[in-house]
Order: structure tokens, then C-alpha cells, then sequence
């Protein structure tokens, strides 16, 4: 499953200015708030989470170390 | 292009104003609609007017000679932008671009000092605003002391990557960071920790790949942590 930002209904207000600066389309409004739909397109640009009035985008980031980085270092 | 007199009341200048002092606000005000990307202002040309975000979003930025960009505010519904610039004189203090499509209202300088002459309630109004950037934009001097917060952003991501108490576990039981969080965790601005990202992808001592920050290269992240490597 694609990883996508996550929006915490309860902190939504539905201004939607999420719709607006996504290229993806990735936001829908279901009622009053936004819900975000599993978009191949999302290059987790984190515009969503930064425009945001309210807080209820999250774009979580994993921190990992590279792979075979050990390995490539000897 | 009508302009909205409830609009005009939603904004911080003109909190207050009866429906006859609103009306000659409403007389001033003009409908701009800007697109995605487009640029509103651009800094150090000369200041025209006083900007109002209706709908939409507009990002407020400097850019360095190395094309480096610094995010000064996003500013959103109700909140206005070059308003330093319309009442000191000098040219635009930044550039402004739209991050959707947006419709803003619009004041010439001309008028907005009029209207200050004219109507007390927006002087004071004027007054309440400009102190709330002022103490926004002091909090962001104070985060810019930059390498400061790369540092500690580093140290961050290097308690948060492999061979921290977690790793080895499975990818969805591990912590993940929000820029917010991180912003948090460090003492700083999301708008700060975003230059501070890409000045550590620079430097070559991660990637962004996706929704992963990949620490490429430890010993680069360690000393631009001050971490004595392990």
C-alpha cells in the first residue's frame, strides 16, 4: 500500500485548500471534512500538510539508513 | 467581480467597522484571481498594494543569489501580505507566489493610507496585525541562527534511523516523524526544517526518497551533528 498523507477528520474544518494546491488529486471531501485516496501520482510534496490551517494533514516521514550502507563504507 | 462586504469584515483591518465605514473600504478594494504558481509580487520592486487572501493561498519567500528559498509565512483566508512594504515606503521585502489558485482583494498604497488617515478602528486594527508579524517573524530570526538547527536536525535523524532501540523491528511498529514533529522536537519552524532537509540532502548525507528520509551517508550526518562518530 502506498503510503499517503493522513488527514485527522476531527481537526478538519473543510476549507479545502488541500484540494486546491494538490496536482494529484489525492483529497476528496466526504461531507464536511477531507479524506485523501490512495493516489499512484502523490510524490509527498507535504504542500497539503504545510497549507493546512488547522493542523489535520500529516505527511510522517520513516527515517532509515540506507541499505547495504554498511557494506558500501568498507 | 463583486466585492463582499462579509469578506472584508472577516479580515483582521477591518474588524469593527460599521456598515458606512465598510462601505468605504469596499469602494477601494479591488478583485484580483491568480493561478497556481503565478507571482503575485516580486521582491525589491516597488510597492503597489496591500495584498488580502480571500481564497486560497499565497507563499511569501526570499531567495538567496544561490537560489536557495526561504519560506517567510504561507499566508491564508483573511490574512494580508506586503503590508510592510505599503507602509515603510520601500520596495517589496519579498516575493509572493500563489500555491493554489487564489483570489485575493487588493489595495493600492494610495487608498490604504487614506483609509488609515480617515478611520481610526483600522489604524488600531493595522497596528494589532502588524505586532502579530512582528513577533512571528522574530521567532523565525531566532530559528535562522540555520546551522544551528541543520545540527540539531541531524542529531534527529540519527537517533531516529537504524540503530536506534527500534531498529530492526518491523517498518510499521517504527516511530515516524511528521516535519511538524520534527520542528517540534528541534525547537524551530516547519518552514525551517524543510531548508534544513535539503541542505542536508546537499551535503550528501540523505535523500528524500518518498515518504522516507534515507540517511545515505552517517558519518557526514554525525559530524554535522557534532556527534562524535561511533
Amino acid at each position: 500500500m502506498l503510503s499517503m498523507p493522513v488527514v485527522d477528520a476531527l481537526l478538519c474544518n473543510g476549507c479545502g485548500l488541500c484540494l486546491t494546491v494538490c496536482d494529484c488529486e489525492a483529497f476528496v471531501f466526504v461531507g464536511n471534512v477531507v479524506q485523501v485516496i490512495e493516489s499512484p501520482d502523490c510524490g509527498y510534496c507535504t504542500d497539503c500538510e504545510s497549507i493546512c490551517p488547522t493542523g489535520a494533514i500529516h505527511c510522517p516521514f520513516e527515517v532509515v539508513i540506507e541499505e547495504n550502507y554498511e557494506i558500501s563504507i568498507e | 467581480m463583486v466585492i463582499e462586504a462579509d469578506v472584508l469584515k472577516s479580515i483582521p483591518y477591518f474588524h469593527g467597522l460599521s456598515s458606512e465605514e465598510l462601505e468605504a473600504v469596499r469602494a477601494r478594494v479591488f478583485e484580483q484571481v491568480v493561478d497556481r504558481n503565478d507571482m503575485v509580487i516580486l521582491e525589491d520592486e516597488p510597492a503597489q498594494a496591500v495584498y488580502f487572501v480571500v481564497s486560497g493561498a499565497i507563499k511569501v519567500f526570499k531567495t538567496s543569489i544561490e537560489g536557495k528559498e526561504q519560506v517567510l509565512c504561507v499566508v491564508r483566508p483573511g490574512e494580508s501580505f506586503n503590508d510592510v512594504a505599503v507602509f515603510d515606503g520601500g520596495p517589496n521585502p519579498a516575493s509572493a507566489v500563489a500555491m493554489t489558485p487564489t483570489r485575493l482583494y487588493v489595495i493600492s498604497k494610495k487608498d490604504v493610507e487614506k483609509l488609515l488617515r480617515e478611520d481610526s478602528i483600522i489604524a488600531t486594527n493595522v497596528i494589532g496585525v502588524l505586532a502579530r508579524k512582528v513577533r512571528h517573524f522574530v521567532s523565525l530570526v531566532e530559528d535562522l541562527s540555520f546551522r544551528h538547527v541543520t545540527g540539531r536536525l541531524a542529531k534527529l535523524l540519527l537517533e531516529y534511523a537504524g540503530d536506534h532501540e527500534w531498529a530492526g523491528t518491523e517498518s510499521t511498529s517504527k516511530p515516524k516523524l511528521t516535519q511538524q514533529e520534527m520542528a517540534a522536537m528541534v525547537g524551530t519552524a516547519r518552514e525551517v526544517v524543510g531548508r534544513s532537509l535539503k541542505a542536508l540532502e546537499e551535503e550528501g548525507a540523505i535523500r528524500m526518497d518518498r515518504h522516507r528520509i534515507v540517511v545515505t551517508n552517517k558519518k557526514i550526518l554525525e559530524r554535522m551533528s557534532g556527534v562524535p562518530a561511533a
